[in-house]
């Protein structure tokens, strides 16, 4: 194929030639970046908590009133939730993964330390807990049923008992010997670690503050009107206690609000909550790439129809000269070849320079270079395939149309 | 003239039908992604207070210990807490230097109506003094605010929203009426119109959007019921934050609003805050270096970033999105113009000028832009009906107003023109005798 009589044609055609050259170099900067931005918000999705999200409830719930404690409440609540029927446990807490409130603290190794200490959540729990989530201890021991404390709300917690995820662990004691150590969480309160679980994600999505990985587990029952219970359930009984609890709660005790969209929740639930806002991103941004490669493809379309319609004369001429159709057709699939290289090679310039911008402006990753890969690829061969037709009709005219005139 | 190149126009939109639908959708989804997402932003960094703002503003000082003192490190929001503490903001609140002050904090509370079987249900509320209803215009259904002498006083009152009396009393006057609140019984004395200020500005804390509140109880009786607090706290030093003794702790958790409707007040009360700072700080109670700062409501907006990231993102998405397609009818609009040489040269040939030829193609251009932005602002109401459907806490926000429905047909119809510029020149400058040779 002859590159230079299709040069010297779209020397004719400039305006065309560069519209449609940046249409593809804008869609190419957009699209890619729009797909890094989908493939991370999926990532984040995807993350895992470390729990077992299957057959698991959890409760949102607020004591009216105002007793003296609201320990026994809690106590009563949670023998009824155990002794559902399809419940294998429950605990009570002040917040669990993807909740998105909780609790945060600072863990330090010496008792007058000055320095703020590492941030970490702090989940409160009994020795229901760890079976409760469905975690996996891989050191140590569980709480015991006598280690749990009720604190109440003017104190601060600090259990001589505590234990921690395995990110958390080494962190604070990077040489991996963390289990038996003690650490202070409150001024004056040594906390021994007992227990070292594998994976146990904080209550927020947005690490901002703490690292997602860094969790404390004290054996506290917190004495406050607002607690979240979690419920464990037998594999096919999720349904039926989802069903139950509110009925089996309001049984034991009316003076209590199960807020509308906090309240009983499955934990599948809780994950859609936390995600929404990244979910729907995703979505318009593949939303978008899908309707803006449309529209460039169809713009390629018009104007190469459009030329086809305009050179028919010339076409014409070289069949009757004795140009093959194929010649034809590979005619204006190399011409949109040509403009779309020319396209690429801007739009990746262009991509590289919005990463950069969304990176100083959004505080966004770098683009990776895979998803410019992957842009230049899709549009070169969406640029082929939208010429295909137009180059296939130019490829029919009949040598006939050289002696015609218009 | 012009009626003849709007008919000269819709015939030659109507003789490829396909390419004029390509341009009209092209634009109409285009304005349709800009409208919609611009209206987000529109709304979300909208004036909460119209008319008021300029004199509503936000001081702030630094009563941290030393510990972590880095004045050259720290970035502007890490300059100040977020919050007052009680004791400051106590100080300032009866020095009563302002035409109005307000301290308050956000929380929430189980509300029950007394002789009603209704299940008790949680609410938003706002511990407050009785400037908050005066400084921010508050609108009264039934009833009033409290007084400063029923904040001393701890009068056991409450002013309750207008979704909370539909929900409890039908919309009935309830004022003498009494709820319980946590368990406690306070007197309704106000009730609110429908009040939802966007963003909520005088407290980010408990939600950059939140909805109405409930209940809204003098600070005094809240702190004498230790009803349940909600939004940020931050602690230094001794402070603990522990619940019942958070008057002499060490921790920022309340917001302190004035209005100072005159420039030399504004100056005035700047100057008494760095006093008042210099004074505590030759006390012995704040530690750092004097440092305050007080914001008017629309810069303590800007500086807390109160419009999510996505959503300017999405903005600067839309806008590309419509430069792409803005490039593609440009195209088209070129195509189909080149396509007429012929008749152009037979027009101009004919004696009309040069002028009246560009006049026509971009009459025909306009009509693209016109008819695609009627489409686009369809596809933006259906795109808002979209966002509304969202699960956000802003999503019910977003509405067209008026500015934006004018906004909508002037870039629709401005871009297309602009985008029928470059054409329109190309074609009009085809000379007429080598058209009319090559037929």
């Amino acid at each position: 194929m002859q590159i230079k009589p299709i040069l010297s044609a779209l020397r004719r055609h400039k305006a065309g030639t560069i519209l449609i050259a940046l249409q593809i170099a804008l869609t190419l900067a957009i699209v890619c970046n729009a797909l890094f931005i989908v493939h991370e918000r999926v990532d984040k999705v995807n993350r895992t908590t470390g729990l077992d999200e299957t057959n698991l409830i959890a409760i949102g719930n607020d004591y009216v009133g105002a007793p003296e404690t609201f320990a026994p409440l809690m106590k009563t609540d949670l023998q009824t939730l155990r002794s559902l029927p399809g419940v294998v446990d429950a605990y009570v807490t002040n917040a669990y993964p993807l909740r998105q409130g909780g609790w945060s603290t600072g863990v330090q190794t010496d008792p007058d330390s000055k320095k703020e200490g590492i941030s970490t959540a702090l989940y409160f729990g009994d020795d229901h807990a760890l079976k409760t989530l469905g975690v996996r201890l891989i050191a140590g021991r569980n709480f015991n049923a006598g280690e749990t404390q009720t604190v109440k709300r003017e104190q601060q917690p600090g259990s001589p008992q505590i234990i921690v995820t395995k990110a958390l662990a080494d962190k604070v004691f990077p040489d991996g010997n963390a289990l038996g150590k003690v650490v202070y969480l409150a001024k004056g309160k040594p906390s021994t670690i007992i227990g070292i679980v594998e994976k146990l994600t904080s209550p927020w999505i947005e690490n901002n503050y703490v690292d997602g990985d860094y969790v404390v587990i004290m054996p506290v029952i917190f004495d406050s009107s607002f607690q979240n219970f979690l419920v464990r359930t037998q594999p096919g009984q999720e349904d039926a206690v989802f069903k139950a609890i509110p009925q089996a709660l309001y049984a034991v005790n009316r003076m209590r609000v199960l807020p509308e969209k906090l309240g009983v929740r499955r934990f599948e639930d809780v994950r859609a909550r936390a995600y929404e806002a990244d979910r729907g991103m995703a979505i318009l941004m593949s939303v978008v790439c899908g309707v803006l490669l449309a529209i460039t493809a169809a713009g390629i379309v018009g104007l190469s129809s459009f030329w086809v319609g305009q050179r028919r004369k010339q076409i014409g001429v070289r069949r009757a000269l004795g140009a093959r159709r194929s010649d034809i057709l590979s005619y204006f699939m190399t011409e949109n070849f040509l403009i779309a290289l020319v396209g690429v090679v801007v739009g990746v310039v262009l991509a590289v320079g919005l990463s950069q911008w969304m990176f100083t402006h959004f505080e966004m990753k770098r683009l990776s270079l895979t998803y410019v890969g992957i842009g230049v690829v899709a549009l070169l061969a969406l640029g082929q395939a939208a010429v295909f037709a137009p180059a296939l009709r130019a490829s029919r005219v009949s040598p006939v149309e050289a002696t015609r005139s218009v | 003239m012009f009626g003849y190149y709007m008919e000269l126009a819709l015939r030659s939109l109507k003789r490829s039908r396909a390419l004029t639908a390509l341009m009209i959708l092209a634009i109409a989804l285009g304005i349709g992604a800009c409208m919609t997402t611009l209206t987000v932003l529109h709304v979300l960094s909208g004036d909460p207070l119209p008319g008021r703002s300029a004199s509503i503003f936000y001081p702030q000082m630094d009563p941290r210990d030393m510990k972590d003192y880095a004045p050259d490190q720290a970035s502007p929001s890490q300059r100040f807490p977020r919050q007052l503490t009680w004791v400051d903001g106590m100080n300032l609140l009866h020095s009563r230097r302002a035409d109005h002050q307000a301290l308050m904090v956000g929380g929430q509370v189980a509300v029950q109506a007394a002789g009603q079987r209704m299940d008790p249900f949680l609410s938003s509320s706002r511990y407050t003094t009785a400037d908050f209803f005066p400084m921010f215009g508050t609108p009264f259904r039934y009833g009033r605010g409290w007084t400063s002498a029923e904040d001393d006083s701890r009068s056991r009152v409450v002013v309750i929203g207008s979704d909370l009396n539909d929900k409890l009393f039908h919309g009935e006057d309830s004022t003498g009426r009494v709820i319980h609140v946590d368990g406690r019984d306070l007197r309704v004395i106000g009730v609110l119109e429908p009040w939802r200020p966007a963003p909520h500005f005088f407290d980010l804390n408990v939600g950059t959007y939140s909805g109405e509140e409930g209940v809204f109880i003098p600070l005094s009786t809240a702190r004498d019921f230790l009803l349940a607090r909600a939004g940020g706290i931050q602690c230094w030093g001794k402070g603990s934050g522990d619940e019942s003794t958070l008057e002499s702790s060490d921790c920022a958790w309340l917001q302190f609003w004035v209005e100072l409707d005159r420039p030399e007040k504004v100056a005035a009360y700047r100057d008494f805050l760095s006093h008042y700072a210099a004074e505590q700080k030759a006390i012995g109670r704040f530690e750092r270096p004097a440092n305050t700062r007080m914001l008017d409501l629309m810069g303590w907006l800007d500086n807390e970033k109160v419009v999510p990231s996505d959503v300017r993102l999405q903005v600067w998405l839309a806008l590309a999105f419509f430069l792409v397609c803005l490039i593609n009818t440009v195209g088209l609009m070129l195509a189909k113009f080149m396509r007429r040489s012929g008749e152009v040269g037979v027009r101009r040939a004919l004696g009309a000028s040069r002028v009246s030829v560009f006049a026509q193609l971009l009459t025909e251009a306009g009509m693209v832009g016109l008819v695609g932005g009627i489409a686009g602002l369809l596809l933006s109401w259906m795109g808002l009906w979209l966002v509304r459907l969202q699960p956000v806490s802003y999503a019910k926000l977003a509405h067209l107003d008026l500015t934006m429905l004018c906004l909508t047909f002037v870039v629709a119809i401005g871009a297309t023109a602009i985008a029928g510029v470059l054409p329109a020149w190309r074609a009009c400058r085809v000379a007429p005798a080598l058209q009319l040779k090559s037929q």
